[in-house]
C-alpha cells in the first residue's frame, strides 16, 4: 500500500497533463494536420501559429490588455482589501458579520446575472471599453475573497505584536505599513495570487465590458471561429500561451499555496 | 471570534471596500430588480408588472429543467471531487522537492481562462481528431459527445473533474499537513488501524477546510457559464443547458429583460440562501 501510493497522485498529474499536452502539440501543427489526418504528435512541427501571435497587434495587444487589466485589479484589490481585512481581524463593530457575510454574497452572484446591468453602469459612468473598467468589475468578487484569505492570516498573528509595537511609540499607519504587512507577507502574496487568477480566468465579464481598446486575449480568440474558418493551430497557440502567466505567478507562491487555498485558516 | 476589541473606528477600514464593491454590487442588483418588475413593449417604454414575472419563471417547466439539470451537474460533482480529491491529498508526499512540483502541477488547471478550458476540452474530446475522442472510439465505445446526451454530460462533468478537483486537493493537503507528527505516533502505538486514523485524526482536521472546498465548489458550480458553454453550447438540444446558460439565453438572446430578471433574482436567491447555511455551519465549527 505505501509503496503504491505516489502512484495515484501520479496517475492523476498524468490526467491533468493529457489535455494540456493534446494543446500544445496542435499549437505546433498547422491546420491541415490537425483536420487532416490523426497523428499523436506533430509530424512537422512549425512555429507559424506563435510567429503570427507575436507579430499580429490584434493578437499580441489581447495579451498586453489581459495583464494591465488583471495586474490593476490585484493592485486595487489587495490594496483595499488589507485595511478591511485588518478591521474584520482585530476588532468587533456594529454590523461586522453581517458585512462579512455580505462581503462574500458578492463572490456568490453569477456573473450572468451582472452581464447586461454591468454594461449599461460602467457605459453611464464613460468607462466602457477601458482597463479600468474590467479591473473595477472584477473587484465584485476578488475583493471578498482576498478580505476573507487577509483576514484568515491576520488572525493568525498574535495581538501582542500590535501592542509591542503601540509601546515601542509606533503610529499605525507606520506600524502597519513597516511591521503588519511584512510579517504577513506570505498572506499578501497568496491573496494576490488569487486576485490574479480569477481576474485572468473569467471572461463574460472581461468581454461585456470591452470593445477593442481593451479588448481581452481570451475574447480574442473567439474571432478565429468567425473570421478565417477554423484555425486550430492558431487558437491552440494563443491558449497555450494563456497558461504561461499563470504557471509563473503559480510558481511564486508555491510554498503557501496550500494554505492560501484554505483561506489561511488551517 | 473571541479576545477581539469593540471599536466602532474600525469602519473607517472597511470604507474603501465599502465603496468599490457597492459601487459595483447594488447599482447592478437595483437594475436588475427593477426590469424584474417591468413589462415593455420596446422603445425604452417600461409598465409596473408586479410580480408576474416571478410567477410566470416559478411555474414555467423550462426553468424548472434548468434548475434540474443544474442540481444534477453539481450533485455529481461535488459527489466526484470531494472524495477524489481527498484521496488523492492522502496520497500525496509530505516533504521533499516531490511536494513542490506535485502542487504546481495539480494548480495549472485552475489558472487557465476559462473558455480555453473550454475549448481545449471540446478539441480533446472530438471524436474524429482529438485523443480522448479518438481514444474512446478506439476502444470500441460509441463516443460522440456532440450528438449523444449521455456522452455530452460525461464529458462535461469530465472536464469539471479535470479542472477543479485541484482546488479540493489543495485544500485537504492544506488540512493534513497541519497535523503534528505526535498525532501519528500516538495512533501507532496504540495500534490505530488505517481507518481509524483517518476517521478520528486526519478527518476531523480536514473539516474546516472541506467545507471551505465544498463552499467554494458548490458556489462556483452553480455559476459555472463558460467552459459548458463553449464545450457544448448547452446541447445537444438542451440537454446540458445549465440555469446560466438558460438565463443568457433568455436576456441576451431573445431579450426578454424582464422574466430574465426575475430569473437571476430566483437564481441569486437560491444561491444565496443555500450558502449561508454552508456558512453558518462553518463558522460555527470555527466558534467551538
Amino acid at each position: 500500500m505505501t509503496r503504491a501510493r505516489w502512484l495515484v497522485p501520479t496517475v492523476y498529474i498524468l490526467f491533468l497533463l493529457l489535455p494540456i499536452y493534446w494543446l500544445v502539440s496542435m499549437s505546433f501543427k498547422t491546420t491541415n494536420e490537425i483536420l487532416g489526418h490523426f497523428t499523436l504528435w506533430p509530424q512537422n512541427p512549425t512555429l507559424e501559429n506563435y510567429r503570427t501571435i507575436f507579430t499580429d497587434p490584434s493578437w499580441y495587444m489581447g495579451y498586453v490588455n489581459s495583464i494591465t487589466y488583471v495586474s490593476l485589479n490585484t493592485v486595487i484589490s489587495v490594496a483595499a482589501a488589507l485595511p478591511a481585512a485588518y478591521a474584520f481581524s482585530r476588532y468587533r463593530f456594529l454590523g461586522d458579520k453581517h458585512l462579512f457575510f455580505w462581503l462574500l454574497t458578492n463572490r456568490m452572484a453569477p456573473a450572468a446575472v451582472f452581464a447586461l446591468p454591468f454594461f449599461q453602469l460602467y457605459s453611464a459612468v464613460g468607462l466602457f471599453d477601458t482597463h479600468l473598467a474590467v479591473a473595477l468589475a472584477h473587484t465584485l468578487f476578488n475583493i471578498p475573497l482576498a478580505v476573507w484569505i487577509l483576514e484568515g492570516f491576520m488572525s493568525g498573528v498574535p495581538r501582542q505584536l500590535d501592542e509591542t509595537a503601540y509601546v515601542d511609540g509606533y503610529s499605525f499607519p507606520r506600524f502597519f505599513i513597516r511591521i503588519f504587512i511584512p510579517t504577513i507577507k506570505a498572506g499578501v502574496g497568496v491573496a494576490a495570487f488569487f486576485c490574479f487568477m480569477f481576474s485572468w480566468v473569467e471572461l463574460l465579464l472581461a468581454k461585456t465590458l470591452t470593445a477593442v481598446a481593451a479588448k481581452p486575449i481570451a475574447a480574442t480568440m473567439t474571432k478565429t471561429a468567425s473570421s478565417s474558418g477554423y484555425e486550430l493551430g492558431l487558437l491552440a497557440a494563443a491558449g497555450t500561451l494563456t497558461i504561461i502567466p499563470g504557471a509563473i505567478v503559480i510558481w511564486f507562491v508555491r510554498n503557501h499555496i496550500a494554505r492560501g487555498f484554505a483561506l489561511g485558516r488551517v | 471570534m473571541n479576545g477581539k476589541i469593540v471599536n466602532q473606528k474600525a469602519w473607517f477600514f472597511v470604507i474603501p471596500v465599502l465603496l468599490l464593491v457597492s459601487f459595483n454590487a447594488i447599482v447592478p442588483l437595483m437594475t436588475v430588480i427593477n426590469y424584474s418588475v417591468q413589462e415593455t413593449f420596446g422603445d425604452n417604454v417600461f409598465f409596473w408588472s408586479g410580480l408576474t414575472w416571478f410567477q410566470e419563471i416559478l411555474r414555467s417547466e423550462r426553468f424548472h429543467a434548468a434548475l434540474t439539470r443544474q442540481a444534477i451537474f453539481t450533485g455529481a460533482i461535488l459527489a466526484i471531487e470531494v472524495p477524489l480529491g481527498v484521496a488523492i491529498a492522502l496520497a500525496m508526499p509530505r516533504k521533499g522537492i516531490w511536494v513542490s512540483v506535485c502542487l504546481v502541477l495539480m494548480a495549472l488547471p485552475l489558472l487557465i481562462p476559462w473558455n480555453v478550458v473550454g475549448a481545449m476540452w471540446n478539441i480533446f474530446a472530438l471524436p474524429n481528431i482529438g485523443l480522448l475522442g479518438k481514444g474512446l472510439n478506439a476502444l470500441g465505445f460509441d463516443y460522440n459527445y456532440t450528438r449523444q446526451v449521455g456522452d455530452a454530460w460525461f464529458t462535461l462533468i469530465l472536464m469539471d473533474v479535470w479542472h477543479w478537483t485541484s482546488l479540493v486537493v489543495l485544500l485537504a493537503y492544506a488540512g493534513l499537513v497541519s497535523i503534528p507528527d505526535a498525532y501519528y505516533q500516538a495512533a501507532r502505538i496504540d495500534g490505530a488501524s488505517r481507518w481509524a486514523v483517518f476517521r478520528h485524526i486526519q478527518l476531523p482536521k480536514m473539516r474546516r477546510v472541506l467545507t471551505i472546498a465544498i463552499l467554494l465548489r458548490f458556489m462556483d458550480s452553480f455559476n459555472i457559464y463558460t467552459e459548458p458553454v463553449v464545450l457544448t453550447g448547452g446541447g445537444p438540444g438542451n440537454a446540458t443547458t445549465l440555469l446560466s446558460i438558460d438565463l443568457v439565453k433568455i436576456a441576451l438572446g431573445q431579450f426578454d429583460l424582464g422574466p430574465a430578471a426575475a430569473m437571476s433574482l430566483i437564481y441569486f436567491l437560491i444561491i444565496l440562501a443555500l450558502s449561508w447555511i454552508f456558512y453558518a455551519v462553518m463558522t460555527r465549527n470555527e466558534e467551538q
